[in-house]
C-alpha cells in the first residue's frame, strides 16, 4: 500500500503498530515521556529501532537517515545559525542533487509560500520565533519528502503567532500528498490540523480515531485533561462529563445526584466567565463554578468540598481498542 | 543587591577585605608582574635594532615563525579530524585515546623530547626503520623542530576544537542528515563552520605554545643555528654569552605573547 506503515519499537521508549494514508495528517498526542518524539526520530532513523517502517511500499528500516525521504521540523527549529534563511532552505535540495541556482530558487519559492520570502538574507538569530518556525517548516518541505515530521511546531511561540502559523500550516498540509506526523501537546492543534489522532501513553498507542471522536470520548486521562473533560474508568467502561455539569457543595449533597465524591481543592484558574477548580480526592476532577460561588463557598486551595454530577450529564462508553 | 552597584560600595557595606586574602593576593600579583617589568626596564632599547639584526637572531626568528606556522597547519590538518573523531565517533577505547592525546599537556617538555628520541631518534623504534628503508633521519633537522612543536601543541588544539564540536551540538548533524547530507558534507558545511571559534582559539593556543617551545625541541632537535635554533633556544644560548641580547630577544617574545593574548581576549575568550 502507499502511505506509511509502522510496526516499530524503540526499546524502552515507544512501540507503535499503525498505518497512515497518503495526504493524511496524524496528530500524535500524549503526556511528556509517552514516546512522541522518539516515534518521530525512529521514523527519521535518528534513533535505533526494531521492526518495520514502510513508506509507499518501500522498506526504510535498513536505510540511513539521509536516504529516508523525510522532512523534519524540530522542536527548537535548529536552523543552521551560520547560514541565511535562504541557505537553510536550499540546503536540502542541494544535497538531493539540485544545482546551486535551482536549489536557491526552490528555497525562495518555499519562503514565499510561507510569507517570509523577503527574509531570505537574514541569519536565524535575526528572525522572530514565528519567522524561524516558518523557515524551519519550509526547510523540511523543500526536499518534497514523502513523510513530514513536525515536532511541536508551535511550542515556544506566542499565542497569537501560533494561531496565525496554525492557519497557514493547515493550508499547506491540505495540499501536501505525503503523510504528516504532527507531535503536539495542544488539543487545538490536534483538533484543527489532524485527520486522525494517535494517542500515546507509556510508549504505546492508547487510542486511535478521528479528532472529534477522541475529544468527545477520550480513553486516557491526558486527553481528558487536554480537552477539559472529566473521565472516570469504572468496571472497564468509561464515564465522561464536562466540568460545567459538576455541582460543588460544602457538605455531602442529599439530592438525587448518583455520582458524588469528597475532595480537597488544589487549584483555581479563570476559565472563560467561570472559575475552573481542580479537586483531588479518590479522583482528580475539574469543576466550573461562577466567581460568585467561589466567594460564597470560600473556595481556596485546601478547602474540603463535595462534587456531584447528575447521571443524565454523564456519557458512558466502552474502550473500543483493537485487541482489547 | 543589584548588579550595577559599584564594587567599592559593596565592599564598604560588607566590610574591609581581610588581610589574610589581600596580602597573598598582592604577593602573587607581584611575583607575576615584577620580572616582566624589570625585563622591559632593563632592555637596552637604544641597541635593539643592532642586536636584532645579527645573523643568529634573524635565523632564529625566521625559524621560529616558520616552525610555528607549519605547526598550526599540522594541527589544522591532523588535529581537526582527530577532534572530530573524538567528539562524534563512538568507538571502543575512545576515552583511552582521549586521555593519551591529553597527556602531552602535562608532560614535562624535556620528557616529550626524550620520548620523541626514543621513537624517531637514529636508534629509535621508528627512526631506525626510516633510516634503513628510506635513508631518512629526523633528529637535529628542521623537520624534527616541527615534529616536536606539533607534539606539544596538538593537545591544546584538539582540546579546544573538541570542546567547540561538542558545544556546537550533534543535533545539527541530525538535521543535516534528514536533509540528505552525507557526513563529509555535514562536516564541511555545518560542523566545521559552527566550530570555527574553537578552531581559531585552538590555532592561537597552538601557535603560542609553539612560539615558546624549548625543552622538547632542544632535546629532540638540538640547538644548531640556522636549522634547529629557535628563539627560545637562542635566548638560552645567548644568556651564557651575551645576556643583553638574550633580554632583547626575550622582549620580542614577550611583545608577541601580549599581542596574542590581546587578540584572544578581544575576539574569542570573551563570550558575547
Amino acid at each position: 500500500m502507499s502511505g506509511l506503515e509502522l510496526g516499530l519499537t524503540v526499546p524502552g521508549r515507544v512501540s507503535v503498530a499503525a498505518v497512515a494514508q497518503p495526504g493524511q495528517v496524524v496528530g500524535v498526542i500524549g503526556p511528556n515521556g509517552a514516546g512522541k518524539s522518539s516515534l518521530l526520530r525512529a521514523v527519521a532513523g535518528l534513533v535505533p529501532s526494531r521492526g518495520e517502517v514502510r513508506v509507499d511500499d518501500r522498506g526504510w528500516s535498513e536505510l540511513p537517515v539521509r536516504e529516508r525521504d523525510v522532512g523534519m521540523a524540530f522542536q527548537d527549529q535548529l536552523l543552521f545559525p551560520h547560514l541565511t534563511a535562504l541557505e537553510n532552505v536550499a540546503f536540502g535540495p542541494r544535497n538531493r542533487g539540485a544545482s546551486r541556482a535551482a536549489a536557491r530558487s526552490t528555497a525562495q519559492d518555499w519562503l514565499d509560500r510561507f510569507g517570509v520570502g523577503d527574509l531570505g538574507r537574514r541569519k536565524p538569530r535575526q528572525l522572530s520565533g514565528g519567522q524561524a518556525q516558518r523557515v524551519a517548516i519550509a526547510r523540511a518541505l523543500a526536499t518534497d519528502p514523502r513523510v513530514l515530521l513536525l515536532d511541536e511546531p508551535f511550542a515556544g511561540l506566542d499565542v497569537g503567532v501560533a494561531a496565525g502559523l496554525r492557519v497557514e500550516l493547515a493550508r499547506h498540509l491540505a495540499s501536501y500528498d505525503g503523510v504528516t506526523l504532527l507531535v503536539t501537546h495542544d488539543a487545538i492543534d490536534a483538533l484543527t490540523l489532524a485527520d486522525v489522532v494517535w494517542v500515546l501513553e507509556d510508549g504505546e498507542l492508547a487510542q486511535v480515531g478521528p479528532p472529534r471522536e477522541v475529544a468527545a470520548r477520550p480513553l486516557t486521562r491526558h486527553v481528558a485533561r487536554l480537552v477539559g473533560l472529566n473521565v472516570l474508568r469504572e468496571n472497564g467502561r468509561f464515564r465522561s462529563f464536562s466540568p460545567s455539569s459538576v455541582t460543588v457543595s460544602p457538605a455531602e449533597p442529599a439530592g438525587s445526584a448518583r455520582h458524588r465524591w469528597p475532595g480537597t481543592v488544589t487549584s483555581l484558574a479563570p476559565h472563560g466567565d467561570a472559575v475552573r477548580i481542580l479537586v483531588t480526592g479518590e479522583h482528580e476532577l475539574l469543576a466550573d463554578v461562577t466567581p460568585a460561588a467561589v466567594a460564597e463557598l470560600e473556595l481556596a486551595p485546601g478547602r474540603h468540598v463535595w462534587l456531584s454530577v447528575k447521571e443524565t450529564a454523564v456519557d458512558t462508553y466502552d474502550a473500543e481498542r483493537e485487541g482489547d | 543587591m543589584p548588579h550595577n552597584v559599584p564594587m567599592s560600595s559593596t565592599g564598604a557595606r560588607l566590610g574591609r577585605p581581610p588581610l589574610l586574602l589581600v596580602v597573598p593576593a598582592a604577593l602573587g600579583a607581584l611575583l607575576l608582574v615584577v620580572p616582566l617589568v624589570t625585563l622591559v626596564a632593563d632592555t637596552p632599547w637604544g641597541d635593539v635594532r643592532e642586536q636584532l639584526s645579527s645573523t643568529a637572531v634573524r635565523e632564529a626568528l625566521s625559524l621560529t615563525v616558520l616552525a610555528s606556522v607549519v605547526t598550526v597547519v599540522m594541527c589544522l590538518l591532523l588535529g581537526t579530524p582527530l577532534a572530530w573523531v573524538l567528539a562524534r565517533v563512538p568507538f571502543p577505547g575512545r576515552s583511552v585515546v582521549r586521555a593519551a592525546v591529553i597527556v602531552p599537556l602535562v608532560l614535562p617538555p624535556v620528557v616529550a623530547g626524550v620520548a620523541l628520541v626514543t621513537a624517531l631518534g637514529r636508534n629509535g623504534t621508528l627512526g631506525r626503520l626510516l633510516d634503513d628503508w628510506f635513508g631518512v633521519t629526523i633528529p637535529y633537522t628542521t623537520t624534527a623542530v616541527v615534529i616536536a612543536h606539533t607534539f606539544v601543541s596538538l593537545p591544546f588544539y584538539v582540546l579546544s576544537v573538541e570542546g567547540a564540536l561538542r558545544s556546537a551540538g550533534e543535533e545539527y548533524d541530525a538535521v543535516a542528515a534528514t536533509l540528505g547530507a552525507d557526513r563529509w558534507t555535514t562536516f564541511r558545511r555545518v560542523t566545521l563552520p559552527l566550530a570555527l571559534p574553537g578552531v581559531v582559539a585552538g590555532s592561537a593556543l597552538a601557535w603560542a605554545r609553539s612560539l615558546g617551545e624549548f625543552g622538547a625541541t632542544i632535546t629532540f632537535a638540538g640547538n644548531y643555528p640556522g636549522t634547529t635554533q629557535t628563539m627560545p633556544s637562542l635566548i638560552y644560548t645567548q644568556l651564557q654569552s651575551d645576556p643583553m641580547v638574550a633580554r632583547t630577544v626575550s622582549m620580542v617574545l614577550l611583545i608577541v605573547s601580549i599581542l596574542v593574548l590581546a587578540l584572544l581576549r578581544n575576539r574569542w575568550l570573551t563570550r558575547p
